[in-house]
């Protein structure tokens, strides 16, 4: 059992129970917060953009070139932006912190 | 409540040109074709309307090469590989197809019947509509920044439509795909200047397209910056100046008085929230005995439409076909009885589908 602790697109946070081996997408979409994630999971459409914490960015594996090349397509990028149907949860990420980027992947 | 939209008062005659059609299929992905082999076996013609410019929808468009593993009696196949199976599974049926449009309008006709303007201003007159919109139209991916709207379509542009437009002026490029880098190098020997702006030093794109991309930042008739958009400057809706944010955390700032934009395609809702409909989180509520929505004659399939237990499945899709095709025959064949028959053994149903 852990949290992981999600800023939505209004700033309010939420701290939702997660699952090992979900995905963090998964994990948001489970909880009713309005993560788009269109294709899934597929890392085909970049909707489940996030910003993740500059902490918990750096702990985290970087990203895939498959997962490279979708952010590529949105206009507005953090330097901790991730596609968070790419991350999948497990114990060591119990407190990860992250914020909705906008709809539509931002 | 329902038809609200979808009235008498918003009607405005279209005497001329209109096409006639039992059905007509707001999405073509594998939901919106298959439907198409449930209406054609009982009879009902079909018009589909698609934004994309091919049919398959999230399948052709999302992930054409990626495997499926939960469609009856195919192990494994891929998006593209449905598309094309489906497709040929409807040939018998003849439908027409309409794309790169959306639905703009939808207005209920005294005579019953719906009639559907595109975009393109095609217009259908249909008994029965079906929606099988999936999560809604692919619409370029459009830039969250301060004033953009005024820009749009006057200096700022998500696809080339008139290359007329770009000829002598300092373009800027943003993208690093195929479309980004097409046009940039289409374009580049008719340009005054033309800058690519790409977050990392990386396409993805043809190799050859990247190559001479490549050549001609070497040769220095392009510039090519790493960074993200910042802001947009201009009057009255012209382009001066775009700010670009570095890679480096630097703004710089371009000389630019048209952009095109290509950050891939996003999925919006689009016309169909004015419809009148019982819209709740984009999805819209059916019966399950008929799929039909909270407006009688417009039917709601595949992931669209929501009811108890709801599972977003091709499959569930399928389903929901052959039993909103049902209803629909009753809507638009008042006064022919319907028989209930397999395509095993239908004398009938092997004429329709030209094996007889």
């Amino acid at each position: 059992m852990g949290f992981i602790h999600v800023t939505d697109r209004q700033g309010t946070k939420h701290d939702l129970d997660a699952v090992e081996g979900w995905r963090v997408m998964e994990i948001i979409r489970e909880h009713g917060l309005p993560i788009e994630a269109v294709c899934g999971g597929a890392c085909e459409c970049a909707t489940c953009h996030v910003h993740v914490s500059p902490e918990w960015h750096e702990k985290l594996y970087p990203a895939r070139e498959e997962e490279e090349d979708m952010l590529d397509e949105l206009p507005v990028l953090s330097g901790t932006s991730r596609l968070s149907c790419q991350i999948i949860w497990s114990r060591e990420l119990d407190g990860l912190e992250l914020t909705l980027a906008d709809s539509g992947g931002g | 409540m329902s038809g609200d939209v979808v009235s008498i008062e918003n009607y405005t005659p279209q005497m001329k040109h209109s096409k006639e059609c039992d059905v007509a299929i707001v999405g073509a992905g594998p939901v919106g074709l298959f439907a198409v082999f449930q209406a054609g076996l009982l009879g009902l013609k079909c018009i589909l309307v698609d934004a994309l410019d091919r049919p398959g929808g999230q399948c052709a468009e999302l992930y054409p090469e990626k495997p499926i593993y939960d469609i009856p009696a195919y192990p494994v196949i891929s998006g593209q590989e449905l598309t094309d199976k489906l497709l040929e599974q409807i040939k018998p049926f003849d439908p027409e197809f309409l794309y790169s449009q959306q639905v703009a309008k939808l207005v209920k006709r005294t005579d019953g019947r719906f009639e559907l303007t595109t975009s393109q201003g095609a217009v259908i007159r249909a008994h029965t509509v079906f929606i099988a919109a999936g999560a809604g139209s692919f619409v370029p991916r459009k830039p969250k920044i301060a004033d953009i709207e005024a820009f749009e379509e006057t200096s700022f542009f998500y696809a080339v439509r008139n290359r007329e437009i770009f000829v002598d002026r300092n373009l800027v490029v943003f993208g690093g795909g195929d479309s980004a880098l097409d046009w940039t190098l289409d374009l580049l020997p008719d340009v005054n200047s033309i800058t690519l702006v790409h977050r990392r030093d990386k396409f993805r794109a043809s190799p050859a397209s990247v190559e001479a991309v490549r050549k001609a930042v070497a040769e220095d008739r392009l510039q090519l910056v790493f960074g993200q958009l910042d802001g947009l400057h201009g009057k009255s809706g012209n382009l001066e100046k775009i700010t670009v944010k570095t890679n480096e955390g630097r703004l710089e700032a371009i000389k630019a008085d048209r952009a095109l934009a290509f950050f891939g395609l996003n999925i919006e809702l689009g016309p169909i929230a004015k419809w009148g409909l019982n819209l709740d989180s984009k999805l819209i509520a059916v019966d399950t005995e008929k799929f039909e929505t909270s407006t009688p004659g417009i039917f709601a399939i595949g992931d669209i439409n929501w009811y108890p237990g709801k599972l977003k499945l091709i499959l569930s899709g399928f389903h929901e076909c052959a039993l909103a095709a049902q209803a629909a025959f009753k809507i638009a064949r008042p006064d022919e009885k319907l028989v209930f028959r397999y395509t095993t053994s239908s004398s009938d149903l092997h004429e329709k589908l030209g094996v007889a």
